[in-house]
């Protein structure tokens, strides 16, 4: 579904990716893990195609396409959903009138018929007692004045409604109590399909209880340094990330 | 065609020969301001002698004074002698069916979704008898009769109703107040008229669309209404639809009288005229005087604006509040784009006690656009208890345009209340990647926060009318980021 191949992007001329190699296939779940600046947020906003930051080198596939032959919302038509570690506020704008010209777009572009309004209410209705969201958040402007837990709410909520084909949700589970945690982990573990896939990034393992990955990936300074299965998360919260950098320094540069 | 010309300009040079004029076969007059063309024009709409006269003591009065300099705007010097005054309201030139008119000018029709009746309508197309607006018009009419309201041309109210006329021209805007509002009183062609007897409810928001022999809107228009005791009206003026005029120069006066306790008047403006090219070639100036006056104890008057066209604006809707208890509002969303300028505000004078008063203003610059929001708070010394909320917003669009503010504030009792707030922001690139990542087109990322800025103005207009606004909005600042 997603492959990425050697991809090098740098912001302001700093590079922060330093070849990045990851395979994605439909129905899996991959989480990334890794210490605070390691290119985490960088890595997800590249491939939801933030024009702030500069690939210099390498491609992405996506679904056998070139991810970068696609304007971000393009991509997001195609299925590509960010949930974003630091959701925007949107003044003004109601958040369900928000969704529906969304979806709306989404299903354009996908040949499908845009929904009416109370077509689209009932999806609304389900899927806000699937995210258990309060149902003032949908009659308030788009994540203004929400609460850091809000906020990650009303994204996998964005989520639930848009149902994209590959997710990444960038530090979903930080600002999180652990009731919320599991509302939210449920909800995500509810929409995973054989045909869909959710990239995981996270600086604890704490929301890998919840949903739990297939592959584990440890991101250290723009690198993919160690992968591994579930239990490499486990590892992390154990021993912390020295121990992988530690593990990485001793070895010889990969090619 | 020569010596008809040469007529007039005799007639025009004439001091006071003829006085009353009444047969003249002319369609226009030459071009220049004189004392006679202001005869002309009064005598080629029959008026009576006391409106000639109202009219040269504007006249007199205008030839003492300079063209107002302070607006924050720019633009080339006037030449008030190579305009023309008067010409009758001319047939537009009717087209068999839309696959005449411009393109370009259908497209923007379109995406404001006007109607094709109504395209049709704005474009001069022959109507079919079927969707004729006269006789929609007419059982329109038929209504407001029934309920005393009156509402007609200007021209006609002076006809019909001569007293109600004379007795409150001029009296919140006089005819020497400034520069444009003194050449209005004394060119004005046509306009509007509107009188809510006691304690009627208009039951329809009234609109110059649905006024009979509505000729083009014209340059010097000039609009009247009276709100009598516990009177309610809404007043709709302008559309979305694009209008294009080959006068430069606009310069409208609206005089608002909420006359007795309880009476209430909401205006609603959507001005879309032709802003210029992209280069800021061409374009209208909009220099219009705006003022109303609550003099009935808690009475209203809530102005509420979407200006998106015009080169350059000058606007200040302006209200008296002289009755105890009485309410001024002020909503404005104003939008500058490409070379276009904007010096507009308000001002609430606050003269009877416990006397209210909000402004909301929001301004969205784009391209090289000028931004100026200009406002007074004035509360005068016996207008104890007084309160007013301020609230000046700014929305800049790129890096070329510019916002600005110019708040002036004077309270003369210490038992009043006022209270400014302002804000600029640029538009978020953030802002417009979190649309993006969802599906939306930066077109519509840009119309979605925009509107979502204006929002508090937009819920003040009539529905429909909110919904034009809207997707105006959109079409004006087409283009301007990304
Ligand atoms: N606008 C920017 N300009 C310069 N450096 C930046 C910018 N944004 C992020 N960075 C740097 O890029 C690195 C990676 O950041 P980020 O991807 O947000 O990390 P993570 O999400 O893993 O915490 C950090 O060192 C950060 O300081
Ligand atoms: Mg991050």
């Amino acid at each position: 579904m997603l492959e990425i191949r050697n991809l090098h992007a740098s912001i302001n001329g700093t590079e922060i990716l330093k070849g990045i190699n990851l395979k994605v296939n439909a129905g899996e779940v991959h989480a990334i893990m890794g210490p605070n600046g390691s290119g985490k947020s960088t890595l997800a906003q590249v491939l939801a195609g933030r024009d702030a930051y500069e690939v210099t080198q390498g491609e992405v596939l996506y679904e056998g396409k070139n991810l970068f032959d696609l304007d971000p919302e393009e991509r997001a038509r195609e299925g590509l959903f960010l949930a974003f570690q630091y959701p925007v506020e949107i003044p003004g704008v109601n958040n369900t009138y928000f969704l529906k010209a969304a979806l709306n777009a989404i299903r354009k572009h996908q040949g499908q018929e845009e929904l009416d309004a109370i077509d689209f209410l009932k999806i609304v209705k389900e899927k806000m007692k699937l995210m258990e969201i309060d149902e003032s958040l949908l009659n308030r402007s788009v994540n203004e004045g929400f609460s850091g837990g809000e906020k990650k709410r009303n994204e996998i909520f964005h989520m639930a409604v848009l149902q994209p084909k590959f997710a990444i949700l960038d530090e979903t589970d930080s600002g999180l109590d652990i009731d919320a945690l599991r509302v939210v982990a449920d909800g995500v573990n509810k929409l995973r399909r054989k045909d869909n896939a959710v990239l995981v990034v996270t600086h604890y393992q704490r929301l890998l209880n919840y949903i739990v990955p297939d592959f584990v990936h440890v991101l250290i300074e723009g690198r993919i340094v160690k992968s591994g299965g579930k239990d490499l998360a486990l590892q992390l919260e154990e021993k912390g990330y020295d121990w992988v950098k530690d593990e990485v320094d001793n070895q010889p540069v990969q090619a | 065609m020569s010596t008809e010309t040469d007529d007039i300009q005799q007639l025009a040079d004439q001091e006071y020969k003829w006085g009353f004029v009444t047969d003249i076969e002319v369609d226009a007059a030459p071009k220049g301001l004189s004392e006679g063309i202001v005869r002309f024009i009064s005598a080629k709409k029959n008026e009576p002698e006391w409106l000639l006269q109202w009219r040269l003591k504007a006249y007199r009065h205008w030839l003492t004074m300079t063209e107002p300099r302070w607006p924050n705007v720019r633009y080339n010097r006037i030449d008030y002698q190579d305009m023309v005054y008067y010409s009758a309201p001319k047939q537009k030139k009717q087209l068999k069916s839309l696959t005449e008119v411009d393109p370009e000018l259908l497209r923007t029709y379109e995406k404001l979704g006007i109607s094709l009746q109504e395209q049709e309508r704005l474009s001069g197309v022959a109507v079919d008898a079927v969707f004729d607006s006269v006789s929609v018009a007419t059982t329109f009419k038929e209504k407001l009769k029934e309920l005393g309201i009156i509402f007609c041309s200007f021209s006609d109210a002076v006809r019909e109703h001569p007293d109600l006329v004379r007795e409150h021209l001029g009296s919140v805007v006089p005819a020497g107040d400034n520069f444009f509002a003194a050449l209005n009183a004394a060119v004005f062609s046509d306009g509007s008229f509107c009188y809510i007897p006691k304690g009627v409810r208009c039951p329809m928001e009234l609109s110059t669309y649905f006024r009979i022999n509505a000729a083009d809107t014209g340059q010097f228009e000039r609009t009247l209404i009276v709100a009598e005791a516990g009177s309610y009206v809404s007043y709709l003026e302008g559309c979305t639809a694009p209008m294009r005029d080959n006068n430069q120069l606009h310069a409208a006066v609206v005089e608002l009288i909420a006359l007795g306790d309880n009476a209430q008047i909401k205006y609603s403006t959507v001005q879309n005229w032709y802003p210029g090219d992209k280069e800021g070639k061409g374009g209208i100036y909009n220099f219009v005087t705006k003022r109303g006056k609550c003099a009935g104890k808690n009475s209203k008057i809530s102005w509420t604006q979407v200006e998106t066209g015009s080169a350059v604006t000058w606007k200040y809707p302006s209200v008296l509040l002289q009755g105890e208890n009485s309410v001024g509002e002020f909503y404005s969303v104003a939008v500058v784009n490409n070379y276009q300028q904007a010096d507009t505000g308000t001002k609430m004078i606050h003269i009877g006690k416990n006397t209210r008063s909000t402004i909301v203003s929001k301004g969205i610059s784009a391209g090289r656009g000028q931004n100026s929001y200009r406002g007074l708070v004035d509360v005068k010394r016996g207008a104890t208890n007084s309160r007013n909320f301020s609230q000046c917003d700014s929305l800049l669009l790129g890096d070329k345009c510019g916002a600005h503010t110019f708040p002036y504030i004077e309270v003369k009792n210490t038992s009043s209340k006022v209270e400014h707030e302002a804000s600029t922001s640029k538009i978020g690139e953030d802002q417009i990647f979190y649309c993006k990542q969802r599906g939306l087109s930066t077109e519509d990322a840009v119309n979605l926060i925009v509107n979502g800025f204006c929002k508090e103005v937009f819920r003040e207009l009539p529905m429909e009318f909110a919904v034009e606004a809207q997707k105006l909005l959109g079409v004006s600042l087409e283009g301007s980021v990304g």
